[in-house]
């Protein structure tokens, strides 16, 4: 790529990316309701559900990084609605035959989700403050543990991007919606592993979001579980390699596809 | 830039022998078109004829698996940038933000266009005020009736004052105002030397907007000519008559004039008439004077159906009970 098609890719995705803010302002309650949301799961699984939980310290402590965790892989959701909604509609055809850098669409959806989930990750941390949850790490802990996030929702965005692409219609997205819940549960978001039968407990710490979850309380300085398993130990390890593998693994897939679109 | 032979310098666009298969479908099969630079040409076709396929494939949207098609004198394929530089498309859905306004949309094109973001704020200006749209420009596109939507999206097609202009079954779905709309704006493009490739399933209008035409049926090119032309191989008008007493079959065949088809089951002669409504008045006049009584007298045009069924020799005599055009029902 010459210097000029650099220039001129990154102009195209951020007019891509402006897309997508000037839909925000177009539909300021979509995008409250899905901030809201994870809030709405905190304080719910925070103060109606989490009294009888066997967890290590206060149940809030170990809650609020998990749901941080969960709340990145809600993305994976977003990300394929909006994909989907997108390739549905007739103005992908005008991009793709327009004379633009054809990466910006998923550039620009790629900064877009990046940033709303952002704001979401400061919003539960703010919710969380307030009803008492409080890290112990140094302000590089914290940091690391929000670019550990945001990797996890990068890793999401990919495979969002490309099941959006392979299911192509919204009906898909709702099965999707539908089996985020089971891989959510069946992972150290909300219980640890060790209040639960030893089959599923080794089960549910090799799920990526038991890693993650696992991985930011450690930077949090939040009560660790008294566990001995090799994913648990090596838990800010796996937090890295689970969505490196998964953007190496998706992302050339959602790209070759949509480079495919032609076909 | 291989252009070679007979169109090389007046051709937009040239397909020889393109060939598109979905699985088992051949959705093209060994199409031929040549589009001569600065005219307006109708792809008239049935659903599934193929004629979404080559414009998409025109466009650089879908590509083709065999033959040469070229816009502009770049291959599509190989030089797909080149090709995006110069046309624009209007697509059967339109191809504009519906959660943006008109404005918003033209601007962001134009960015995407490369224009700048100065100049690309003006020229949404210059084509909201060009399309009657400019009162309009900040409201969601979603809130906008069919006819202006088209018109925004056919405004999104010329931002760069493009070489060619698709225009793929561009009234489908719109009421007749949002017809009217959309062929006012391409009649006034036609002066400015754009080339056009118009698809559409209405005889009327191809017939309205054409220079030439080319009929495709099963993704091949069945015919191709004036609009003139085409119905002149169809036939003319005819006139239809149903009398009440099928014992009066005959004798009002031979009134209605020659090469009059009967179909005894539905009391109907159809004959094809020459002169219009000297002929149906003619008619009129012929069954009244035999103490002929008519349940229905009707002039049509040849239907699209027609023109099918003619171009592709299935044609069966006396079947002519189609879904004619009823211009005058006396």
């Amino acid at each position: 790529m010459s210097a000029d098609a650099v220039g001129w890719a990154v102009a195209d995705s951020w007019t891509m990316t402006r897309r997508e803010l000037a839909h925000w302002g177009r539909q300021p309650v979509q995008v409250v309701v899905g901030l809201v949301f994870p809030v709405m799961l905190l304080l719910m699984f925070g103060f109606l559900i989490g009294g009888g939980k066997d967890v290590p310290g206060d149940y809030v402590d170990f809650l609020v990084p998990g749901m941080l965790a969960l709340t990145m892989a809600f993305g994976l959701e977003a990300t394929m609605l909006a994909v989907t909604q997108d390739l549905n509609k007739g103005v992908i055809d005008r991009f793709r035959s327009m004379p633009m850098t054809p990466g910006a669409v998923l550039v620009g959806r790629a900064v877009a989700d990046m940033l709303q989930s952002a704001a979401g990750l400061l919003i539960l941390v703010g919710v969380g403050w307030a009803i008492g949850w409080r890290w112990h790490g140094g302000p590089l802990a914290f940091l690391g543990a929000l670019g550990l996030l945001l990797l996890l929702r990068f890793a999401m965005l990919w495979i969002g991007i490309h099941l959006a692409m392979v299911a192509g219609r919204p009906e898909m997205v709702q099965a999707v919606q539908i089996l985020v819940w089971p891989v959510g549960f069946l992972s150290s978001v909300f219980a640890a592993p060790e209040s639960m039968p030893d089959w599923l407990g080794a089960a549910v710490e090799w799920n990526p979001l038991s890693a993650m979850a696992t991985a930011v309380r450690d930077l949090f300085g939040s009560p660790a579980a008294a566990t001995s398993s090799w994913p648990a130990e090596h838990a800010g390890l796996l937090a890295v390699v689970w969505p490196v593998v998964l953007v190496a693994v998706f992302f050339p897939l959602a790209v070759r596809r949509f480079g495919r679109l032609n076909q | 830039m291989s252009l070679t032979g007979a169109h090389a310098d007046d051709a937009a666009i040239v397909v020889e022998g393109a060939q598109k298969r979905y699985g088992q479908k051949r959705a093209l099969d060994g199409l031929d078109l040549v589009v001569r630079r600065g005219t307006v040409h109708g792809v008239l076709g049935p659903n599934g004829a193929g004629k979404t396929t080559i414009v998409r494939i025109l466009a650089t949207l879908l590509r083709h698996d065999a033959g040469r098609v070229e816009v502009a004198g770049y291959d599509v394929r190989s030089r797909a940038g080149e090709v995006r530089r110069r046309i624009g498309l209007l697509g059967q859905h339109a191809a504009v933000d519906e959660e943006l306004g008109g404005r918003q949309n033209l601007e962001m094109f134009g960015r995407l266009y490369h224009l700048g973001a100065r100049r690309a704020g003006e020229r949404a200006d210059e084509l909201l005020e060009r399309f009657g749209l400019a009162d309009t420009g900040s409201k969601a596109v979603g809130k906008y009736s069919g006819g202006m939507r088209r018109r925004l999206d056919l405004a999104a097609s010329l931002i760069t004052d493009p070489q060619v202009l698709f225009l793929d079954e561009p009234t489908t779905g719109l009421d007749p105002r949002g017809r009217a709309e959309v062929w006012g704006a391409v009649r006034s493009l036609v002066g400015g030397g754009t080339t056009v490739l118009l698809t559409t399933q209405y005889l009327e209008e191809a017939d309205q907007l054409a220079d030439r035409i080319t009929v495709v049926d099963g993704g091949r090119a069945v015919a191709e000519g004036t609009p003139d032309d085409l119905k002149r191989m169809v036939g003319g008008d005819r006139v239809d008559v149903v009398v009440r007493d099928a014992r009066h079959l005959d004798a009002a065949a031979a009134l209605v004039g020659p090469g009059a088809e009967t179909d005894p089951d539905r009391r109907r002669i159809s004959a094809p008439v020459a002169d219009r409504m000297s002929a149906l008045a003619r008619t009129v006049r012929a069954l009244e004077a035999a103490g002929i009584e008519a349940e229905d007298i009707a002039l049509r045009r040849p239907t699209l159906d027609e023109v099918f069924l003619h171009l592709t020799k299935e044609t069966e005599p006396g079947d002519f009970a189609g879904r004619a055009d009823r211009e005058v029902v006396a």
